[in-house]
């Protein structure tokens, strides 16, 4: 998009820049031709206030008025070599976006050959690579340990990447796929399916049954049955589906909590979750590191 | 109660010294609240996991707190005291200026509570919400009012150089206030900006750097163009200098807003013009600080002796040095490192506490003695001692955070041959820990030498009553 809304705003913008600049000029070069004399015949202006104060008529000092003008020159050089004055371009065809894609791509350029070997790499080797695992480390503390932990060990809401319950799915080709295009988990409002807020309690008693934590079984017995609702998406036993991100609900791993009344919450409200997507951020050969590096904290091997 | 004739007879102090007074209490305010953040900033535990104590609340409650609170007191008490003197004529609407000082009063009171309670426009310098907005708009309006018909009516032909300032600090700041605070309400203390997008980026930045151009600039070049020539008892050093150098400020400080939105959304050109006329900048700041230091000449054997003095001259020094920082930050080169780091903050302090605090404190422990019959301070002691304190403490807030500066952006920037960044964002914030614990000492040693003065000025107050004093007639030639 054009920064102006017409051909008009451009030449403004120019003109009062240049005016502005000249008048700086121009009342420089007056005051200092003016030659002020004193009437009062002591170097003043003759002029007192509030019984003592009075101005001098002392001429600029000249290292200022030097000062001043190579500011002004300085300015109207960079002025010539870079946009400024309306839609000009500037001598040297700088813009900050191209100074960034130039910086951008000199980068890649340099790094490719080291890229290119860790690409024709395997996943499984490529964790082994201390190189790899060095540059994997330092992307991830950059930009992924603001949610999932510098330990990798997440937090409520974001899932730990060191144990083997996965979401998604804990598979090289997985794991870059969630990196690369990000996920959208997505559980919606439970209760009407389930039926009365005391069905919704038999429930959460079942699922917590699942598990073997903490549960009332005279509960778990009545909500069996209308875990049917939650089969579809998480499997006939609760085991999960990464296929479309239907968590594990036996393995005693919470991610938005455990116990009673954060499940009842989960049925009657749903979830939506959110990992962004990275294509946009890291070439294909980054993430590749980068998967190498999230595969290979939950794999002994990679250790 | 003075009779009637007296009342014409005699300078309209009272309200001077309200201002005064609550210039020294909010200084003090203001500055513990600055020394409670920086001590967040070493501990944040200090938060106190409250949301009315955690530092994001706090900090807009500190800026306003000094800038509107301390340096707007001060710039009404100086401005008032300045122009009935060199005007040689009674303030303008007696009621009138009453009112700017209770309404000043209540603004603040309104950030005080406002603030903590987390309301805000999310403007930085422009937090309070429009009702506030509008109060100040109100009392700015009654100030200009008695400002100029105070100088409508002068009995002196020539306009004093300090009232140039003044009046341009006073017209400024109500055309910027204006424009940026321009909001539609949604509720009561909520509100949405009038401009959007990178438009409401420019705006708020227009207003935030003129802010410090006309706020924190111009009006206490005000303060300096009285108070210097008055202590030193010798005349400004150059008319020539004033003129130039005054045009040139006004104007340019205008265009140097986009200075503070280098390599964002701006477009290209308009980041230009910002980072040039923050350059030319450079020598009209300067025409200030020389001619306040030129006027010295002849007096610099004073320095010695007298604190008061020193408090003036050494600002002019700060002021110097953060109008040579500033343009050199407004460089895109150099921006690219500053910006987002502490250099910024130290940036601020070497102007807010070097030029603003310590200008501020010469020209009220000029007034004081004077608004309350004695012949000088009730202890000069006190004063060499807060001087003492107060350079210290500016000298070691603003080298360490050029220091941390610095080095965070530095951090930021490296760069492993892997292409990676050789630091992590937290890594940079653990290796400041050190310097913000020097910068909280610095604080606490500019505060404590606050509180000293709040004590000297007390005392002096207490020791004298209120004086009137007498209007002189005007000489011929003046
Ligand atoms: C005891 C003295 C003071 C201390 C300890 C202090 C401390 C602080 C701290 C810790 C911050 C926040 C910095 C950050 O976010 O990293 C801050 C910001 C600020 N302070 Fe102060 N301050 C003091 C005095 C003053 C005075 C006298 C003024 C003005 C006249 C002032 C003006 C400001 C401004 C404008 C900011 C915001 C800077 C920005 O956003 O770039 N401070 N101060
Ligand atoms: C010729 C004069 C000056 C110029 C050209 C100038 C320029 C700058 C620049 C380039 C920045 C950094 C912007 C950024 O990277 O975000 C800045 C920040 C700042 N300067 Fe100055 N400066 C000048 C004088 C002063 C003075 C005398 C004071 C104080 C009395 C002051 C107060 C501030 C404040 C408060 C900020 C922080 C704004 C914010 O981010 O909250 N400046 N200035």
């Amino acid at each position: 998009m054009s920064d102006f809304t017409s051909n008009f705003w451009p030449l403004f913008i120019s003109a009062i820049t240049l005016l502005g600049i000249f008048g700086c000029a121009l009342l420089l070069w007056i005051t200092a031709k003016v030659k002020v004399v004193s009437t009062s015949g002591d170097n003043t202006s003759g002029h007192v206030w509030d019984g003592n104060l009075r101005e001098m008529n002392n001429p600029l000092p000249r290292w200022w008025v030097w000062l001043f003008v190579i500011t002004i020159v300085f300015s109207l050089f960079y002025l010539v070599a870079y946009p400024g004055l309306g839609s000009y371009k500037g001598k040297l065809g700088w813009t900050e976006v191209n100074q960034y894609e130039k910086e951008v791509a000199t980068a890649n350029k340099a790094l490719e050959p080291m890229y290119a070997k860790f690409t024709a790499m395997k996943v499984e080797d490529l964790a082994k690579n201390p190189d790899a695992k060095a540059i994997g480390e330092r992307l991830f503390m950059n930009n992924c340990s603001q949610c999932h932990g510098s330990d990798a060990r997440g937090s409520k809401g974001f899932p730990n990447l060191t144990d083997h319950d996965w979401i998604h799915g804990g598979s090289p080709e997985q794991i870059n796929e969630t990196i690369t295009n990000g996920r959208i988990g997505m559980m919606p409002p439970m209760a009407a399916m389930v039926g009365s807020a005391d069905d919704v309690k038999n429930v959460a008693n079942y699922v917590l049954s699942l598990s073997g934590s903490m549960h009332d079984s005279g509960r778990a017995g009545l909500g069996k049955a209308k875990f049917a609702a939650c089969a579809a998406c998480h499997g006939p036993e609760g085991k999960g589906n990464q296929e479309i991100g239907a968590p594990n609900l036996t393995d005693n791993i919470w991610l938005h909590g455990a116990g009673e009344a954060a499940i009842i919450k989960r049925i009657n409200e749903g979830k939506v979750n959110q990992m962004p997507t990275w294509k946009d951020k890291f070439t294909p050969a980054q993430i590749h590191v980068l998967t190498a590096y999230v595969w290979g904290l939950s794999n002994e091997s990679g250790k | 109660m003075q009779s009637l004739n007296t009342q014409s007879s005699t300078y309209n102090d009272t309200v001077v010294r309200q201002f005064s007074i609550m210039a020294v209490v909010w200084g003090v305010v203001g500055m513990l609240v600055g020394v409670i953040i920086a001590a967040q900033l070493v501990w944040p535990e200090l938060n106190l996991g409250l949301p009315w104590t955690s530092f994001g609340r706090l900090r807009p409650l500190h800026t306003n707190a000094v800038i509107f609170a301390f340096g707007g007191c001060t710039l009404f008490a100086t401005s008032y005291y300045v122009v009935q003197r060199t005007c040689q004529v009674r303030l303008f609407g007696g009621k009138l200026a009453a009112f700017t000082f209770w309404g000043w009063q209540l603004v603040i009171l309104a950030a005080a509570v406002s603030l903590p309670l987390g309301y805000t426009q999310g403007k930085e310098y422009a937090e309070l919400e429009w009702p506030i907005d509008i109060l100040i708009a109100v009392v700015w309006v009654a100030y200009a009012i008695v400002f100029f018909g105070t100088i409508g009516r002068r009995k002196v032909k020539h306009i004093y150089v300090a009232n140039w300032f003044f009046g341009a600090f006073i017209l400024a700041v109500a055309l910027l206030h204006i424009v940026n605070s321009a909001a539609s309400p949604a509720s009561f203390m909520k509100s949405y900006s009038a401009y959007a997008g990178v438009q409401d980026a420019m705006v708020q930045w227009w207003y935030g750097h003129n802010a410090v151009g006309f706020f924190l600039t111009a009006g206490f070049l005000g303060i300096m163009y009285y108070f210097v020539p008055k202590q030193a008892e010798r005349p400004v050093y150059s008319y020539s200098l004033s003129i130039v150098h005054f045009w040139a400020l006004i104007f340019t400080y205008m265009w140097a807003g986009p200075h503070h939105l280098h390599y964002t959304a701006l477009p290209d050109w308009t980041q230009s013009l910002g980072m040039i006329f923050s350059l030319i900048l450079l020598a009209p700041s300067w025409g200030g600080m020389i001619n306040g230091m030129m006027t010295m000449s002849g007096a610099w054997h004073k320095l010695r002796t007298d604190p008061i003095l020193r408090f003036m001259i050494v600002s002019l020094s700060f002021y110097g040095m953060s109008t040579f920082e500033g343009p050199m930050m407004a460089i895109k080169t150099v921006n690219s490192l500053s910006h987002y780091t502490d250099w910024t903050i130290g940036h601020v302090h070497s102007g807010a506490l070097g030029w603003v605090g310590l200008v501020s404190m010469g020209s009220i422990y000029f007034m004081v003695p004077k608004l309350f019959g004695q012949k000088q301070m009730h202890s000069m002691k006190a004063i060499e001692l807060h001087f003492w304190l107060a350079t210290i403490g500016i000298v070691l807030y603003i080298s360490s955070l050029w220091i941390s500066g610095v080095m965070e952006g530095l951090m930021w920037r490296a760069i492993n041959a892997d292409g990676t960044l050789t630091y992590t964002f937290v890594e940079s914030v653990k290796a400041k820990h050190p310097y913000y614990i020097i910068r909280l000492l610095g604080g606490t040693l500019y505060l404590s030498g606050m509180l000293i003065m709040l004590w000297n000025v007390l005392k002096t107050a207490s020791n004298g009553k209120s004086a009137f004093t007498t209007i002189p007639t005007v000489a011929a030639h003046a």
